[in-house]
């Protein structure tokens, strides 16, 4: 029984990941949950007295069913893709950042003020860049304050982000309420440039609708975080840094520096996210114009599995809910979509590891 | 093989026959068999990926074969369940350790069947004392009411093996028992292995040293590529047979015909290799865990670094990598002090690193092969801050030939490999950087006989090409073999240094346990 053919020939070969695998336990646990947060949102509905089927079709011709209710979908997805790009950043690092909501309205208020200061008459292409280096300058410093304590002195980020977010609208308010405000409003007044084209300007069809040019710049952001993670050299170190800091470290990567370029970088993209609603949809800076959209960044980052393109169609999601519940507002409490919401993130983080298991099992069976 | 009309005294306690088992196109397991006594201590050997643990992993109930047939006590088992296995009395003992480390010992060797008083409360004592029963029962001393986290490694193992004793199990499986323990622990796990199985319990184990196969098993069955190639009365075999069987060749198992450097004596610069002056490492407790260490490793020269595990080596090492820092003393390389220089500096300076725990640093397990690769090589596979996958691929697919790591494919996730061929990965990417002193450390953890032979003679080739090696191992066969001086590391210190030509086992191993003293600067 010597000289076994099987030891020799085995040869250095590129066969890819096995993609069906990998798809397979990206997708299924978003969808799992997808299925258990339907069959809630079913016993909801009838516990109101109403036909499930009638609720969600009325959901459905609401958001996806005319232009207009599709625009404001693409406009809350548009918000909902930049912070959760902004949480699932920070995640790929191994960190937590729950400072999405502060960093957003920074972001917003700085590409306001920007707005505010450029001359009348500044073409789009010099406002807009600006305006948007401005938003993710003022991201960028929120989100730095945590890097900077957490590297220091080994705060955690979650505590300080959580704080700063108080301290940050806090600091908003006071600027808008006490300086900036137009008078009787809680808002700034309107930017004398960097207002971006609304999708009802280029399509009538959309008209009504606050969807804007800000959603390319969500999707070429997306492009962006996806290069930087999964092709630049920094990305493999931030990659490296959340998953082994150990093994981080001994391959020379210096993970506190790593760690204040992630939670930054986080900072940065919320703040981009600004424009969305400043630029593209109200042309001035509103106190609370965020209204919780950086936290529900939590939930597409965590839905859309820290992967630029799953954070898309989280947020994309997400937006859909949000929408959907005002198109029900008749029949059942909107309040019913946040239920969902939450439904879905539950769902979400008990499958993640539940689905994989059963997966593998299935796997292990149809082998046998 | 199995003669059952002899009556249950003599059936095989376990009896595995044609198993086979695939993942997708690897056959892990192909007509493997597997037959072991009652009462016998059975030893279960090949390289790294030849099936041992797929097999074990059927026996287990962890998987399901695809065919063949288990039994146990004459009982068909095949394709049970992980419960029943456990039931039926077959206790494994992983590897990598499942304990809790912020619980006691008791408390973890009672997780799942705790004792309790009016059905809520844990009745501690009756805990402890069922441990302290079971322990002084099999010679497994452990203080129940000791944290894991303050136990060694050698005594977590005992907790180990007194989780599975204590759910019932006589047919105990070992999967490399000794790979963290030291000489002297190995010894007394010997001890109680040789009490167990004198009680009647069955011993499976799984090695890749063969010394121990052949001074603690009765039988060996020896794998090969998926296929058992031969079972064994170990009285009627010599290490070499065994070795020769598992890897299909002659192998030799004394690493080292020595080669004298190039340009040792005469055209090297006295200030080239590693030098390290009066080190002091000051440990979690304020205390002194590496206490005024100096030494220097020439081009050309292996240090090697004996000792019990805990007396320093892995904080000494850990220092000289730049990752951990020192209270006192100079690390210089070629002349260079990087005492408080970081990580990416030493890389530049000349510093390369066999690390002894490959799954917490050597390794990014999620990330593939081809990007292990490069680990610590970033900055020469990028341009302008963009990776370059065809040169990481072009690198991968040379290493991995080059080392024959497998499966050779540079896209699995470094988890799906075995450990041997994981050590290959670190191996392959320390010594194809370009270095001047290398931390070995552990290199051979872990792995086959195969293997060890292939770092060992790349360690020799290294030190041939005029490298500074310091070697810090808990083999000291290995340490023997390859060194050309030996350091013997006690609590801290440096015992004694000798040239490896006045070492032996014997002289080493009082230095070690601290009855012999030296004065080594």
């Amino acid at each position: 029984m010597t000289g076994s053919p099987l030891t020799a020939e085995i040869k250095p070969t590129v066969s890819g990941a096995p993609w069906r695998e990998r798809a397979e336990e990206a997708l299924f646990p978003p969808f799992v949950a997808l299925l258990v947060a339907l069959i809630c949102g079913d016993l909801l509905i009838l516990s109101y007295g109403q036909s499930p089927a009638a609720v969600y079709r009325l959901l459905l011709e609401g958001t996806w069913g005319n232009a207009y209710g599709f625009g404001q979908v693409l406009y809350k997805a548009t918000t909902l893709a930049f912070t959760g790009l902004a949480v699932s950043f920070g995640l790929r690092a191994g960190l937590f950042n729950i400072g999405s909501e502060s960093q957003l309205a920074a972001g917003g208020f700085a590409a306001a003020l920007t707005g505010l200061a450029l001359p009348v008459g500044t073409p789009l292409v010099l406002a807009l860049p600006v305006c948007m280096i401005a938003a993710g300058l003022a991201g960028g410093v929120v989100g730095s304050v945590p890097a900077y304590l957490k590297t220091k002195f080994g705060a955690h980020e979650v505590i300080v982000t959580i704080m700063l977010n108080f301290i940050v609208l806090a600091l908003l308010n006071w600027f808008i309420a006490g300086h900036l405000h137009v008078p009787e409003t809680l808002h700034t007044p309107e930017i004398h440039a960097g207002a971006l084209l609304r999708l009802a300007d280029m399509f009538p069809r959309f008209h009504g609708s606050a969807a804007n040019l800000s959603l390319v710049v969500a999707v070429l952001a997306a492009g962006v975080v996806w290069f930087y993670l999964f092709r630049a050299r920094d990305g493999y170190d931030l990659r490296a840094v959340g998953l082994q800091p150990d093994a981080a470290e001994y391959g020379g990567i210096s993970v506190g520096r790593v760690w204040l370029r992630a939670l930054t970088l986080s900072g940065v993209i919320a703040g981009i996210g600004g424009i969305n609603y400043v630029l593209g949809y109200k042309h001035y800076y509103e106190d609370g114009f965020a209204g919780g959209a950086g936290f529900m960044g939590i939930a597409v980052a965590l839905v859309g599995r820290n992967h630029p393109i799953g954070v898309l169609i989280a947020a994309f999601f997400f937006a859909t809910l949000s929408q959907g519940g005002l198109a029900i507002h008749a029949f059942v409490p909107k309040q019913m979509m946040d239920v969902l919401q939450g439904v879905v993130i539950l769902a979400v983080a008990v499958s993640v590891p539940e689905v994989r298991r059963i997966l593998r099992g299935a796997r292990r069976r149809s082998d046998a | 093989m199995s003669q059952m009309e002899e009556g249950s005294a003599s059936l095989p306690a376990i009896r595995m026959v044609g198993i086979e088992k695939s993942f997708g196109a690897i056959m892990a397991n192909r007509r493997a068999s597997l037959e072991v006594m009652p009462g016998e201590i059975h030893a279960l050997v090949g390289e790294n990926g030849a099936g041992k643990s797929t097999l074990m992993r059927i026996l287990g109930g962890l998987m399901k074969p695809d065919a063949g047939r288990v039994e146990v006590n004459g009982r068909d088992v095949t394709g049970w369940s992980t419960n029943e296995a456990i039931a039926a009395g077959i206790g494994i003992v992983h590897q990598h350790f499942m304990l809790v480390p912020t619980l006691t010992v008791a408390e973890n060797l009672v997780l799942g069947c705790e004792p309790k008083t009016r059905g809520v409360v844990l009745d501690y004592n009756r805990a402890a004392e069922d441990v302290q029963k079971l322990s002084s029962d099999t010679g497994l001393v452990v203080a129940p009411e000791r944290l894991i986290a303050d136990l060694s490694v050698g005594e977590a193992q005992r907790v180990e093996i007194l989780k599975v004793l204590f759910r019932g199990a006589r047919i105990l499986v070992l999967d490399e028992p000794t790979a963290v323990l030291s000489p002297p622990e190995v010894r007394e796990l010997w001890t109680v292995l040789r009490r167990l199985r004198d009680n009647g319990d069955t011993i499976v184990l799984i090695t890749h040293r063969l010394d121990e196969v052949v001074e603690l098993s009765d039988t060996i069955t020896v794998m090969r590529a998926g296929q058992t190639v031969a079972r064994i009365k170990t009285s009627e075999t010599t290490p070499a047979e065994i070795a020769k069987l598992m890897v299909g060749r002659e192998v030799s198992l004394s690493a080292g015909k020595r080669v004298q450097p190039i340009g040792r004596a005469s055209d090297v610069r006295p200030d080239q290799g590693l030098e390290v002056r009066n080190l002091g490492i000051t440990g979690s407790h304020g205390v002194r865990v590496v206490d005024g260490v100096s030494f220097k490793v020439n081009p050309g020269e292996i240090l090697g670094i004996a000792g019990v595990e805990g007396n320093g080596q892995t904080e000494l090492i850990e220092a000289l990598a730049g990752l951990r820092s020192v209270s006192s003393g100079d690390i210089l390389i070629d002349g260079v002090d990087i005492t408080r220089r970081p990580v990416a500096v030493r890389h530049d300076a000349g510093l390369s690193h066999i690390p002894e725990d490959r799954h917490r640093r050597g390794l990014i397990l999620e990330y593939t092969v081809a990007d292990n690769l490069i680990l610590g090589l970033q900055k020469y596979f990028a341009k302008r801050g963009v990776i370059d996958d065809d040169r990481v691929m072009d690198n991968a697919i040379e290493e991995i030939t080059a080392f024959d790591i497998r499966p050779g494919n540079p896209l699995l996730p470094a988890r799906a490999l075995s450990g041997g061929n994981q050590q290959k990965v670190v191996v392959a990417r320390e010594m194809g950087r370009s270095f001047s002193v290398l931390l070995a450390s552990q290199p051979t953890r872990g792995v086959d006989v195969g293997a060890i032979e292939f770092i060992h003679q790349q360690l020799l080739d290294a030190r041939a090409k005029g490298k500074a090696i310091l070697l810090v191992s808990a083999e000291l066969n290995e340490v023997l073999a390859l060194s050309d001086r030996i350091a013997v590391m006690y609590r801290g210190k440096f015992a004694v240094v000798m040239p490896a030509a006045e070492a032996s086992e014997e002289v080493l191993g009082e230095y070690m346990i601290g009855t012999k003293k030296g004065n080594a600067a």
